[in-house]
């Protein structure tokens, strides 16, 4: 086992509203290790974007630990890229601006990070459209850039908070391809939150699935497939559908 | 883009159904200028209305004329654009700055929603004889006065402006660790450029209002004050002619505005 990027370790939130106080995440542990590739998947409204948000540091946990890269979450966030559930794009800036949006933020736009983030534009197929307006690229393109954008300050943990999920399925498959092998190619870790158990199967090395509210770890599987190592082929594998049903199942108690 | 030769008999058809139209909307909106000069004049002439009263188009291109001639024209309108566009300027930055103070402070804002409120329904015109015992009876007031009636609707129009910029992408900047400085400059000011430019076309209006409102009120000078003196003395070729100038350059100036919108909005 390598390095372990996430350490999650007996953590609670509870938050407070107006109506009441309500326990999000309850004793939820689990960790994840350099270059993996992990899903968590859950009944919808169980808490699985709050454990992304956590591991941002945008909210502080009630109880436990929770560890990025043996620090603290959010001590420093230029380890960590988020991508959202839309792209976000801003429709004022070219494609090459958007992606250079995050270097200005985190006021890292130095000559080698913007040569760095130029390359990804170019090897990513991005290049004609560099000086395009986001409106002009299609839903998947747009997807693209966002991760580029979130590339380009080079974390090394990605969260990935559904970020198929706004796109017509054709596009979600080939989305999820390419990402898929972007991500792979830079070496990143990367969480994958998703509703969809096709695309975690497709996607992971490892699915964590949560209960339902408050979360915590209900089951974890290691995807183990005979196949090449694409999204796409992956979901042809004989195992496939094994898996898929065993999950089904897991979530399926939970009603819809 | 294919050459003309090249399309279908349907295609150039449509092509030329689109162009007709185009043009037939541009002449009728001249021809129906045209016909009411015409016919205001005419009925003038011919006695079926009394030009006393009613004055005429040539008797209201005589009185522009004249007013050119003693060089009274440009004063009138130098003063009036000098109070409009200071009006709806300061209206405007002002009315920005304050919508872009209470976005920053969620607390502020609900604080002073009910006093918005109540701002944005009073006759701002109501506040006149307070302007003029307080400022004096001269430029002061009645630039004060446009500001007053641009100030809300600016403040109003550019705060939903910039609440209307979604969370998520506000979310996105923090997950880049912006500053709200940052999340201001780079993502809720440029989103909100196409409502500011609304809130200006808008103000720009209102500032028209204001001004000849003051100087209905107080004033040795403008078109406002024409407008008023031309009654009183009962000169209707001097009010008409007035108004003539006022409509064209109110309709400059929203041109003017609407070429500066077009200039900024690019991506689109």
């Amino acid at each position: 086992m390598s390095t372990s990027i996430v350490d999650i370790n007996n953590l609670s939130l509870s938050y407070q509203d107006r109506q009441a106080e309500t326990l999000a995440v309850d004793g939820l542990s689990f960790s994840v290790s350099e270059g993996e590739f992990v899903s968590i998947i859950g009944p919808s409204g169980c808490g699985k974007t709050t454990v992304l948000s956590l591991l941002m540091g945008l909210i502080q946990p009630t109880d436990g630990s929770i560890l990025v890269m043996g620090e603290p979450a959010g001590t420093n966030n230029s380890h960590v890229g988020y991508m959202l559930q839309r792209d976000h794009l801003l429709d004022w800036r070219t494609v090459e601006e958007n992606v250079l949006l995050s270097l200005q933020v985190k006021r890292m736009l130095t000559p080698e990070r913007r040569e760095h983030t130029l390359r990804l534009i170019h090897t990513y197929g991005l290049d004609q459209f560099r000086s395009h307006y986001p409106r002009q690229l299609s839903g998947g393109m747009r997807q693209k850039v966002a991760l580029i954008r979130t590339l380009a300050f080079d974390p090394t943990l990605l969260l990935l908070d559904e970020p198929f999920s706004a796109l017509d399925y054709q596009t979600r498959l080939r989305a999820a391809d390419e990402i898929f092998g972007i991500i792979r190619k830079e070496h990143k870790t990367a969480i994958l939150v998703t509703h969809d158990i096709a695309e975690a199967i497709s996607m992971s090395d490892r699915i964590l699935v949560f209960s339902d509210r408050p979360a915590h770890l209900k089951a974890e599987h290691v995807v183990a497939l005979t196949s090449p190592d694409t999204p796409l082929q992956r979901r042809n594998a004989p195992e496939f559908s094994g898996l898929f049903n065993t999950l089904w199942k897991e979530l399926e108690h939970h009603g819809v | 883009m294919a050459s003309e030769q090249d399309l279908s008999m349907a295609r150039r058809a449509y092509l030329t159904g689109i162009r007709r139209r185009e043009r037939f909307i541009k002449a009728m909106r001249y021809i129906i200028l045209i016909a009411l000069i015409v016919l205001w004049e005419l009925a003038a002439r011919i006695g079926w209305i009394d030009p006393f009263i009613t004055s005429s188009p040539s008797r209201v291109g005589a009185t522009i004329l004249r007013l050119l001639r003693d060089g009274e024209l440009f004063l009138h309108i130098g003063i009036t654009l000098l109070e409009t566009v200071a009006g709806f300027l300061i209206g405007t930055l002002l009315g920005t700055l304050l919508a872009a103070v209470m976005w920053w402070s969620p607390t502020l804002c609900r604080i002073l929603d009910p006093y918005l409120v109540i701002l944005n329904a009073l006759p701002k015109i109501a506040l006149g004889p307070i302007l003029i015992v307080w400022i004096g009876a001269g430029i002061g007031s009645i630039i004060v006065m446009a500001v007053l009636i641009s100030l809300v609707v600016t403040i109003v129009t550019v705060l939903t402006g910039f609440l209307d910029i979604t969370g998520e992408k506000q979310l996105l900047m923090r997950t880049l660790g912006a500053s709200t400085l940052q999340t201001f400059t780079i993502v809720v000011l440029p989103a909100a450029v196409p409502t500011m430019m609304a809130a200006l076309k808008i103000s720009v209006g209102m500032s028209w209002v204001g001004v000849i409102v003051g100087e209905y009120l107080v004033s040795q000078a403008g078109l406002g004050y024409l407008i008023v003196y031309g009654g009183q003395v009962f000169k209707l070729d001097l009010v008409m002619a007035s108004t003539v100038v006022l409509c064209i350059l109110a309709a400059m100036m929203y041109y003017g505005v609407a070429f500066i919108e077009k200039k900024l909005i690019r991506h689109s």
